[in-house]
């Protein structure tokens, strides 16, 4: 039978974001996967280098639009490190509430994407559904739905009020029958059993050659996780558990990912106890970050962040090197797509929740000369020459 | 733990390793020649049970310097192996062939770097676009 290619991307209805898969298939079967990226590439690392340090941690919030507090979390880890900062008590309690609340919505944007992606739409709409109180949560403690800005080198930059505690408590409470009705849903439905057990498996040894992180490890019975191996923040001040799962396959996945939102809601309540009773300062008010280097990572909802600076005592970094986990987990799906169906594939390269944005961090090159094309200054003029066209499409402007 | 770690790789490598810095108690970091490098990621990778967390690469200005980064996680340490290689002449073995998950980490170094990465099974553009000149690297300082 004669090879074909099945070309899924770069825009694809069922990705939120650009990236080439190209299946290589004969019949059904998928013989081999090649992966193409760069799409959005935004050149952040190199950017990073003409920003202050102050400055690096809102860039690089904005690697990301789904996990977007996890590059601040481990940046400012990096540079704590660097300059062996001590963070005051209360702020970390702050960042592990800001870190859970993050996976929280994040997983559950997850698990909805994953149910339309087998087209159990209803899992989607309830997801999407529940995940409206956590942004609701986290736009009354930091102002934001998204780019929460709360963290900085030395600590975090707006503390969470006492009249907000019991609103997050009350909100992480009302998840838990939330949860236990997606368990049911997922967990014990025999529909679910069927279409996603024994799908799309990476095995531990996958794992271990391709470096992958996060819940992709510990469905694979891996147990990785920075926030219990590199304790940082409150995470070793409050109980909680890694979860795993050993059968690899897409609903291990799921079962870790739904499973992990009870451990972040005990570190969340946990953290809000906590809060009751350490008052005091939230920022350690860093002056000037010394020469030298430093790591910081974070356990992001996908796995660890990984973050290398390295300072030569001047206010911008020499080098920024950021490292998202779905760089690690997007290439272990040419060990799970491949030796499975056409039909399995779309769930399975879902499986491992690829953020590409975090993969890739444009530039247009004129490819004659070599020059740059698109500067800062052309994106500001095109971006008022819109507003200018869309202010008069309108009619909010005459000429 | 760490200690352990450490006093495992200078008991192997006791003669090639050029120097030792002990950042905090969980980030070290050991120069080798990058000739050596090859032999030490295998001993790592393959005894010691490290993850290639990443690698990263910096123009400085006089060489170009590749830290590998192995997490040891049971006790949350990183190893960074840091080596220097010629800016005229960058050239340094793969070490996807021993480290599959190198292999976009390498990709990636070559493009922006300029770092050709021997015996490597797929040395190609990764985030680059295919039309981006040739001999030109985002990352270099020139």
């Amino acid at each position: 039978m004669a090879k074909t290619i099945i070309p899924v991307g770069p825009y694809h209805p069922l990705q939120e974001e650009p990236e080439f898969f190209k299946l290589l298939v004969e019949g059904e079967k998928v013989l081999d996967l090649e992966i193409e990226l760069g799409y959005n590439h935004r050149g952040i690392e190199k950017v990073a280098e003409s920003k202050s340090y102050d400055q690096v941690v809102f860039l690089v919030e904005r690697v990301c639009g789904i996990c977007s507090t996890s590059h601040p979390i481990a940046s400012v880890n990096a540079l704590e490190n660097l300059a062996d900062i001590k963070v005051p008590e209360r702020a970390l309690y702050i960042r592990s509430i800001i870190g859970e609340l993050e996976r929280l919505h994040s997983h559950l944007l997850w698990l909805g994407l994953a149910g339309h992606f087998i087209g159990y739409n209803t899992v989607w709409m309830w997801a999407w559904k529940y995940r409206e109180p956590v942004l609701d949560i986290f736009e009354r403690i930091t102002g934001n739905r998204q780019h929460y800005a709360m963290m900085k080198v030395g600590g975090v930059r707006r503390d969470i009020e006492s009249n907000d505690i019991p609103e997050i408590w009350k909100m992480a409470d009302g998840l838990l029958p939330v949860l236990d009705m997606f368990t049911g849903a997922v967990m014990d439905d025999p529909v679910i059993h069927a279409r996603l057990k024994g799908v799309g498996i990476l095995t531990k040894e996958d794992v271990i050659s391709y470096g992958a992180l996060g819940p992709t490890a510990r469905a694979s019975g891996i147990a990785i996780d920075v926030r219990k191996d590199d304790p940082y923040a409150a995470y070793p001040l409050v109980d909680w558990q890694v979860i795993t799962q050993q059968e690899g396959d897409v609903f291990a996945k799921a079962v870790v990912r739904i499973l992990e939102m009870y451990e972040s809601v005990k570190i969340i309540k946990g953290c809000l106890d906590k809060l009751r009773v350490v008052s005091g300062e939230i920022d350690a008010k860093v002056k000037e970050i010394p020469p030298g280097e430093g790591i910081g990572r974070h356990e992001a909802p996908r796995g660890e962040v990984f973050h290398y600076v390295r300072s030569d005592g001047s206010n911008c970094p020499v080098r920024y090197k950021i490292r998202a986990p779905s760089y690690m987990n997007i290439p272990t799906n040419q060990k799970s797509v491949v030796g499975g169906t056409v039909s399995d594939a779309t769930i399975t390269l879902a499986a491992v929740d690829p953020c590409y944005c975090c993969t890739e961090r444009v530039a247009v090159v004129d490819r004659k000369t070599g020059k740059k094309e698109l500067t800062a200054q052309n994106l500001i003029r095109l971006s008022q020459e819109k507003t200018l066209r869309i202010k008069r499409d309108i009619g909010m402007m005459k000429g | 733990m760490a200690e352990e770690i450490l006093a495992r790789i200078k008991d192997k490598f006791s003669k090639k390793i050029l120097r030792v810095f002990e950042k905090s108690p969980r980030r070290i970091y050991i120069d080798f020649d990058s000739k050596d490098i090859p032999q030490v990621v295998s001993f790592l990778f393959r005894e010691m049970g490290g993850r290639l967390a990443t690698a990263t690469g910096i123009d400085t200005r006089k060489n170009i310097e590749i830290l590998y980064h192995f997490s040891f996680d049971s006790s949350g340490t990183i190893v960074s192996l840091r080596t220097l290689i010629d800016k005229n002449n960058p050239e340094i073995e793969s070490v996807t062939p021993i480290v599959k998950g190198a292999e976009w980490i390498e990709r990636e170094i070559h493009e922006l770097l300029g770092v050709n990465f021997r015996n490597h099974p797929n040395l190609k553009r990764l985030l680059l676009f295919e039309d981006w000149p040739e001999g030109k690297y985002p990352l270099r300082r020139e």
